[in-house]
Order: structure tokens, then C-alpha cells, then sequence
């Protein structure tokens, strides 16, 4: 009776493991390629996840998509095209580098290219400003005048 | 402009610039992605009628007319936002209005329906979301308006407002209806 139970129980656990996750394949080469090809594409329900990482019921289904494709025979090229056609290129966590995409590549290289530019204008400057003492000869004749001429000023001791 | 003023100036227009782009990027919806389907054509499907199981509809039987294709699901709340301007709309004839039943067990969708009245001439059902996948439907509910060669001309991600319906989905029917 006991192990009747236990046996009950241990086949309802697995149950409801089996609900949790219906779609995984029992193939671990197919499920290792879909994962690879599931880590390319971003979930667009959570927008800051691949479909690999979230759990939402379209990233469930196009996973599914990819399993079904791959099993058919399908590249992880055409796979990832078929989902650029229907959900566009923001499907795909490395946006293609395109005219409406350059400044999402190029800006960051443009800003560093403008701060090192800036850097090294602003050190060539300082450097000659060191080369160049900026006291003019009047000011050294005051200066020498101030030296010679006995103090006026009070001290503090 | 001397040196020394755009040097003092610099700093400003970097910040108005900068303020510019984020004023620019709050008036922006991360949500709403463009769909590539735009122009394109609907993709091909058979699906069975929600009302009539032994029926089914092609996307060939839906060439020749200007309708409106509003994938819903009864487990969708912000379809019940929606419905109501369906529902009116569907009451003044201008456009069809078909329904795409996305991942929903039928009887579910049928007393939807029958609770909240039927805005459809017909609901396909796509239990699976196969379709929904091929349209590129990323959330309920979604709103395709599609011309007579059968042509996808826009897309209302979201519920239909009254404004969208109005400004945008409302003239582009009357536009393909014409032509």
C-alpha cells in the first residue's frame, strides 16, 4: 500500500514536472542548437531578454518554432530570418549594422574619437603655455622693482 | 563667435542637445516595435470558424474588401478596454471587422462573446498562435487593417482607441475603399 502511494505520488511529481516544461526536446544536441539560436533573438514581450532566457508564452512558442524548424532541417540562418520577417530587426538581440542602425554602432566610436580629439588639443595647449613663460618683460621689470624696493607691507611677526 | 565665448557656451548646447534627445525619446513607446509586415502580404492561413467549428476560412476568402483583422483572446484585459469601441463600431458598417481568437480555448472565447456582445462577422481560431507567429503578433490585442489585394496597410498594436480610430484606422479604410 505504502509503496502504492509513494508510487502515486513520485508519478504525479513527474506530472507536473512534464507540465512545467511540455516543449523541451529529449534531444540534447537539438535543444543545445536551439538555445544557441534562441540566445539571438530578444523576447519581445520582456524586451531586455533573449527568448533563451525568458519565460513569456510567445518565447515558449518560438522556441517551439525553432525546434520544429531545426528538426525540419532549417539553418540557424533561415531560421533567424523567418522571425525577422515577422517581427523586424529589433527581434534580434545584435541589430544588424544598416543606415538606420549606424548611429547605434559608429555614435559611441564617434563620441570616444571626440574625446580624444578634445584631449589632446587640451594637452598640446598646456604644453606650450609651459614652453611660453607667460610673464612679459614689463611684468618682470615690476617684479624686480617690487624685490629691490624695501618692504611696506606688515608682517605677522 | 570668439574662442572664448563658444568655449563658455559649450557646455550649455551640449545639455540642450542632450535634453532634446531625451524629450524626444519620452514621447516614444520602447513597446510599440514597427511591424515589418507593413505593405506586405497577409500571410496565408485556413482556420477554422470560433462559432462554427466545421467551417474554415483562407486568406484567399477574404480578397476583394477592406476589413479589419482584431486578434483577441478572453484572457486579455486590455481587450475588454477595447471592445466596447469595437462593438460600436461594428453597428455603423464601415468596415468588417473579423477577429483572430489567439491562444484561447473556445468556449472561453465564445461566452466572451456572448457576455460582452460579438463585434465580429466571423472569429478564426488560432489556438496555437501559428498565425499570430506568421503576423508577427507579439501582445493582445493587435489590430490589422488590410486592403482588398489582400495587403497588410497598418497596424494598431494595443487596444483600438477612439482617437486611432478616428485619426488613422477610419481614413485609411475609406482611402483603400475607394481605390
Amino acid at each position: 500500500m505504502r509503496s502504492l502511494l509513494i508510487g502515486l505520488g513520485l508519478s504525479l511529481a513527474l506530472m507536473a514536472q512534464a507540465k512545467v516544461a511540455p516543449n523541451i526536446s529529449a534531444d540534447p544536441a537539438l535543444e543545445a542548437r536551439m538555445m544557441v539560436i534562441a540566445e539571438e533573438l530578444r523576447c519581445l514581450v520582456c524586451q531586455n531578454e533573449t527568448i533563451a532566457a525568458s519565460h513569456a508564452d510567445l518565447a515558449v512558442d518560438l522556441k517551439n518554432q525553432i525546434r520544429i524548424k531545426l528538426t525540419q532541417g532549417q539553418s540557424q540562418q533561415q531560421i533567424l530570418d523567418f522571425m525577422v520577417e515577422r517581427y523586424g530587426d529589433f527581434v534580434l538581440y545584435r541589430p544588424p549594422l544598416k543606415r538606420n542602425t549606424a548611429l547605434l554602432w559608429l555614435g559611441p566610436f564617434a563620441l570616444l574619437g571626440i574625446a580624444v580629439l578634445m584631449l589632446v588639443l587640451n594637452v598640446r595647449r598646456r604644453r606650450r603655455a609651459m614652453q611660453h613663460p607667460v610673464m612679459s618683460d614689463e611684468d618682470q621689470a615690476k617684479a624686480r622693482a617690487l624685490l629691490a624696493s624695501p618692504s611696506d607691507t606688515p608682517t605677522h611677526n | 563667435m570668439t574662442s572664448a565665448s563658444f568655449k563658455r557656451f559649450l557646455p550649455l548646447s551640449v545639455f540642450v542637445v542632450l535634453v532634446g534627445f531625451l524629450a524626444i525619446g519620452l514621447t516614444l513607446n520602447p513597446r510599440e516595435v514597427p511591424s515589418p509586415l507593413i505593405n506586405k502580404p497577409l500571410p496565408q492561413f485556413k482556420l477554422t470558424v470560433l462559432s462554427a467549428p466545421d467551417q474554415t476560412v483562407t486568406s484567399q476568402d477574404m480578397l476583394g474588401k477592406v476589413w479589419l483583422l482584431n486578434v483577441w483572446a478572453s484572457w486579455c484585459v486590455a481587450c475588454r478596454i477595447e471592445h466596447p469601441i469595437l462593438v460600436e463600431l461594428a453597428k455603423t458598417n464601415q468596415v468588417p471587422i473579423y477577429g483572430l481568437n489567439y491562444k484561447d480555448k473556445s468556449p472561453a472565447a465564445i461566452t466572451w462573446l456572448a457576455n460582452f456582445g460579438n463585434p465580429y462577422v466571423k472569429s478564426l481560431v488560432d489556438a496555437d498562435g501559428l498565425v499570430g507567429i506568421d503576423l508577427g503578433v507579439y501582445g493582445v490585442p493587435e489590430t490589422f487593417v488590410v486592403d482588398k489585394q489582400g495587403v497588410i496597410r497598418y497596424k494598431q498594436i494595443g487596444p483600438v482607441t477612439p482617437e486611432a480610430l478616428r485619426d488613422t484606422i477610419l481614413p485609411l479604410v475609406k482611402k483603400l475603399s475607394a481605390s
